[in-house]
């Protein structure tokens, strides 16, 4: 019932609909997806009732698909996002995002003295606390706090 | 261990940590073999370095070896913008292993990456020095005759002194180390740094006052307390004498205390401990010799 109730809102035939977004990180999940050049209709949505998480937003994009590698990145800042496929106005797949073991090439090292920020090459990183993400990085050995995540 | 970097104590297990202790020993006995007259060895300091460098240089040379490079980045095209990736992968071409230090964390690691040859990292900002620790490691094995059951006191600046970080790693791998940690409330050993002590079922006490711990420990490892690393000047000012050590201090020490530092000093050691016999720090400056003909012979796969 409730997809019937979100196609109509949204009314989006093929594409993805992003839910269970937390509060006031919707922005920043378009941000990481590069959603901000994208030409075809986006709908979104923040800080609307959720029974599970109380406010939550919600993403729906027309005619794009994503990759795994995609939606894990938006995990570091939606955790509790599910991703939901649709095709002729049908969910025909519906994952729920995954915090990965490793980030590679999409976070900052919060690090100014890492080597990461003055060479051209790629960040790489081990989630090192996957509930209060904290991630190590390869190169220096730092961790880089949740507060501190910037993204490429 | 041939043709294999060393970028972070962490990359050697206790076993191959305790192998180039050994190798070290032999090497102290007889440090002129010409066992690396086949080899060129580039020498990359883009920051300067005055025991690094000269004892890298001194071990190559000693072993028959010749070194190539630069010891100071204005000398080399990093002057003119060339990248980190450019130098090593040109310096490659020349020599048949790398040993680097660079103002960059992580450059050592990253240059490992590149390079077709193996890198040995002799620091790499404030992040790792391994050679440090080894020849520290192989200073307390050598005076203690055992690396197990020991009490070491660490003493001045335990936030950010990169040689501590190293070597408090790599004692939490022997048996019954007891870490007496002395420094003042702004550079406490990180706890990222005393996870591995506790980790590994190991003790360790903090302290501000040096005279707490001086009568019962080992090992006496000092370091510098750099004026900038204090947000507050005053209280700069008010801490920095309780971290110098005087010759009068060690009366009622343990027989066989030896006092370590990685140096350079400034005036947390007077000089009047110089000559007294529980310093070591020259020695330990020596040793750092010893252990880097260890190395590279063994990365070089010559024995």
């Amino acid at each position: 019932m409730e997809n019937k109730r979100e196609l109509k809102v949204s009314a989006i035939d093929n594409g993805t609909v992003i839910d269970h977004i937390p509060q006031g990180a919707v922005l920043r999940v378009m941000k990481i997806l590069n959603l901000e050049d994208f030409t075809d209709q986006i709908y979104f949505g923040a800080n609307l009732e959720s029974k599970k998480y109380g406010k939550k937003g919600i993403i729906k994009v027309s005619g794009r698909f994503f990759k795994p590698e995609e939606i894990n990145k938006i995990s570091l800042v939606a955790p509790t996002a599910t991703v939901i496929e649709i095709r002729n106005y049908e969910v025909v797949n519906k994952l729920q995002v995954d915090i990965p073991d490793e980030v590679v090439g999409f976070v900052k090292c919060f690090n100014p003295k890492c080597i990461t920020n003055h060479e051209k090459m790629t960040t790489y990183f081990s989630v090192i606390d996957k509930e209060d993400l904290k991630l190590h990085c390869h190169y220096c050995e730092k961790n880089t706090k949740k507060e501190n995540i910037i993204f490429i | 261990m041939k043709n294999r970097s060393l970028v972070s104590i962490n990359d050697y297990s206790k076993e191959e940590m305790l192998h180039i202790l050994e190798l070290a020993k032999a090497f102290e006995a007889n440090p002129r073999q010409k066992i690396l007259k086949d080899f060129v060895i580039a020498s990359l300091f883009f920051e300067p370095s005055t025991r690094t460098r000269l004892s890298f240089e001194s071990a190559i040379n000693q072993l028959g070896g010749r070194v190539i490079g630069f010891s100071d980045s204005s000398s080399s095209s990093t002057s003119k913008g060339e990248s980190l990736r450019d130098t090593i992968q040109t310096v490659s071409l020349y020599s048949d292993l790398i040993v680097m230090r660079h103002p960059l964390e992580g450059s050592a690691r990253f240059a490992s990456e590149i390079a077709p040859v193996p890198i040995i990292n002799a620091g790499d900002g404030a992040n790792q020095h391994p050679t440090q620790c080894l020849l520290d490691m192989y200073s307390i094995m050598k005076t203690q005759g055992t690396l197990d059951n020991l009490d070491i006191a660490f003493v001045g600046d335990l936030k950010f002194g990169r040689t501590v970080h190293s070597l408090v790693i790599a004692l939490s791998l022997f048996k019954n180390t007891n870490f007496h940690l002395v420094s003042p409330v702004e550079l406490k050993l990180p706890s990222s740094i005393k996870k591995f002590i506790v980790d590994a079922g190991l003790k360790y006490h903090q302290y501000t006052d040096i005279q707490e711990v001086i009568n019962k420990v080992d090992i006496l490892y000092m370091t510098r307390i750099q004026r900038e690393r204090f947000s507050d000047a005053m209280e700069y000012e008010r801490v920095k004498n309780s971290y110098v050590l005087k010759a009068d201090m060690l009366s009622n020490t343990k027989e066989k205390l030896k006092i370590l530092h990685p140096l350079p000093r400034v005036n947390e050691i007077t000089e009047d401990v110089d000559s007294n016999k529980k310093a070591y720090y020259f020695q330990q400056a020596k040793n750092g010799v010893f252990v880097r003909e260890a190395l590279l012979a063994s990365i070089l796969g010559v024995i």
